[in-house]
């Protein structure tokens, strides 16, 4: 058995909405996991339910071999960092990071010392006879992970900790949380929304839609192999291109071009996916792309043109290509790097 | 710095305001040290006068009422520990309440809010006789628990603490729970100190309100031990001239303003908070 194990677990508010359906998932030791999944997709229940904030409506939840569905939050000894930071406002930083320690009678002098030790490995001993409110952001999200790290508990749980912040600490935050759990090591689930951040920081990856896991894997994994139309749509940036189309004898035809041989027994209505990254231009082509707008980030341009009926269909190319609004382009797509989804059920099938 | 006109009013506005306040006090300040025959012939006085120990130290030591045994010192302390006792336990149960109410998600928590909130319009002038018949019944007449016990629950300070608590982020709770708070401990490590502007502003109205109480301590002391400053106000002074002495005005005047010394003093020491509590929430 793994060290958090989550099995068929479920959750329905009192007032019938379903939040999370029979999630199974393990999590094993010292890996961190995410959770990502737009808003009001359950993530942050599972989390919760994990930190037994929520109560389980079905289901086992076992962390390290233990099964902990009716045990009281503060005895799961999991450590949790909120979205808002939730730190005790009329405390100083000391004792919010001190306050966990006093409630397990721990003694003064093992306190002080747990407590100068967190707050070194997360630069805030300068801070600590001062309250939150004189903090800046990016000093109150250290302040809640100090908080967290003092009680050296068998979980963290980051619930969307750096949606707070401006993009550029964002950046050098969610640098500093996976530092800081490589180097502390312990297991731990961080709920976002925002791609990018599952992206990076992630071990491992659970794509969350309507209260199902869509997909589980390795970033890469994900990225390389969505298995349906949701977890291709939401990794990645910018998001994949979807093309409506059609399948007969392994011929796709969509938009006025024609894939030939795909690797699929499927007919039908598909609808035909390609990462505005894996196309290139070339001579023999397959799309013939009018651009209405070009996006230079400097690295890399983003043009965004039309097809026959599709708008808004996206190729990304090195930034010293230069394009013109109104051009015609013919790209073609890379390496055979498209994704075909049956149209009524969102599944992968090629 | 130009002085613009409306400034001028305004401030005109003011100063009248504060005279309106401060002239009644200090001219009962200034009657209190003449003697009352003075006063009685040639009317209130702008001036301080010679007869200032004099009267308030009989005011203070003077056995007065019926029997001649209770001086006014002692109302003041009876008074005191009235006021005292009725803002602490006001204060204290409300809070307490208004966490049940808020933290404790039990189905009848908004129509027992609504039953609190509506004993609002039934103060205790209206249940006076019934609250005399229970504390009678319980033998608690003449006690100090008697004078403060029925005036302790507080619909309006119910209502305050409850809409403050409401203000309070779930997260911290939440938070709480997960750093090893029980109920009991958040309470006392969060709740308190988060709202002790609050507390201090509650305290100043019900210690005003327990010291201005007349009716109440009326009808329940019957011994003048438990006499309170209020009622001798009435008392002591109506019953201590006998036909042919004057009315001692001079005393009257130094009774009142010794009796206005308590309030304020309280108000003073928590003005600090009192003002924070009013204008603005810690969070």
């Amino acid at each position: 058995m793994s060290f958090l194990d989550l099995k068929n677990v479920t959750k329905i508010y009192p007032n019938g909405t379903k939040a999370v359906h029979e999630t199974s998932l393990s999590v094993d030791e010292g890996e961190f996991m995410v959770f990502v999944g737009p808003s009001g997709c359950g993530k942050s229940t599972l989390l919760r339910m994990v930190a037994g904030l929520e109560d389980i409506t079905e289901g086992d939840i076992n962390l390290d071999g233990k099964l902990i569905n009716e045990v009281d939050p503060s005895e799961r000894d999991v450590a949790m960092v909120f979205q808002n930071y939730a730190l005790y406002p009329h405390m100083n930083v000391y004792n919010n990071l001190a306050y966990g320690l006093k409630n397990r009678g721990i003694d003064k002098e093992t306190i002080e010392q747990k407590v100068n030790d967190a707050a070194k490995l997360l630069q805030i001993s300068d801070y600590l006879q001062r309250k939150p409110s004189m903090l800046s952001g990016g000093q109150r999200q250290r302040v809640a992970m100090g908080r967290a790290i003092v009680r050296n508990p068998k979980i963290f749980l980051f619930d969307e900790p750096l949606s707070n912040l401006d993009a550029k600490l964002r950046i050098q935050m969610r640098l500093e949380i996976k530092k800081l759990q490589q180097k502390v090591g312990v297991t731990s689930i961080f709920v976002t929304h925002d791609q990018v951040e599952a992206m990076t920081l992630a071990d491992r990856l659970a794509v969350i839609n309507n209260g199902i896991i869509e997909q589980l894997g390795t970033p890469i994994e994900i990225y390389d192999n969505p298995k349906s139309l949701f977890v291709a749509g939401f990794i990645g940036s910018p998001q994949m291109n979807f093309l409506d189309g059609n399948i007969k004898n392994k011929t796709l035809s969509a938009e006025g071009f024609e894939i030939k041989d795909i690797d699929s027994d499927f007919e039908g209505e598909v609808k035909l996916g390609i990462r505005p990254e894996h196309l290139s231009q070339s001579e023999n082509s397959l799309i013939n792309l009018k651009v209405d707008l070009v996006e230079q980030l400097g690295s890399d341009n983003l043009v965004y043109g039309h097809l026959k009926d599709k708008k808004d269909f996206c190729y990304r190319c090195p930034g010293n290509l230069t394009i013109e609004k109104g051009a015609d382009l013919s790209l073609n797509i890379e390496n055979n790097k498209y994704y075909i989804f049956d149209k009524s059920t969102g599944k992968r099938v090629n | 710095m130009k002085i613009k006109p409306l400034q001028i009013i305004a401030h005109i506005i003011l100063i009248l305001g504060v005279l309106l306040m401060v002239v009644p006090i200090w001219i009962s300040f200034a009657s209190s040290s003449h003697d009352s025959v003075t006063i009685l012939t040639e009317g209130m006085k702008f001036h301080i006068g010679d007869q200032l120990a004099r009267n308030y130290n009989e005011v203070l030591n003077e056995k007065g009422g019926w029997s001649e045994e209770v001086t006014a010192a002692k109302m003041f302390i009876n008074s005191f520990i009235m006021a005292l006792g009725i803002a602490t336990l006001k204060v204290v149960i409300s809070a307490m309440s208004a966490y049940a109410l808020v933290y404790y998600r039990f189905k009848l928590a908004v129509p027992i809010f609504w039953l609190i909130f509506i004993t609002l319009l039934v103060p205790l002038e209206v249940r006076i006789f019934p609250s005399y018949k229970i504390v009678s019944d319980l033998g608690l007449t003449n006690s100090y628990t008697g004078l403060i016990l029925p005036l302790v629950a507080s619909a309006t300070a119910t209502f305050f603490f409850r809409q403050f608590y409401k203000t309070i982020p779930d997260e911290l709770l939440e938070s709480a729970k997960l750093d090893g708070a029980n109920a009991w401990s958040f309470f006392i490590d969060f709740l308190v100190p988060l709202s002790k502007t609050m507390i201090a502003a509650m305290f100043i109205f019900m210690f005003v309100y327990g010291y201005s109480q007349y009716l109440w301590p009326l009808i329940m002391t019957t011994a003048e031990e438990y006499w309170t400053v209020v009622m001798g106000m009435k008392i002591i002074y109506t019953e201590s001239y006998e036909g042919v002495a004057l009315p001692r005005t001079a005393e009257r005047f130094a009774y009142i303003i010794l009796s206005m010394i308590p309030p304020v003093l309280v108000v003073v020491f928590l003005q600090k908070w009192f003002i924070k509590g009013l204008i603005q929430t810690e969070k």
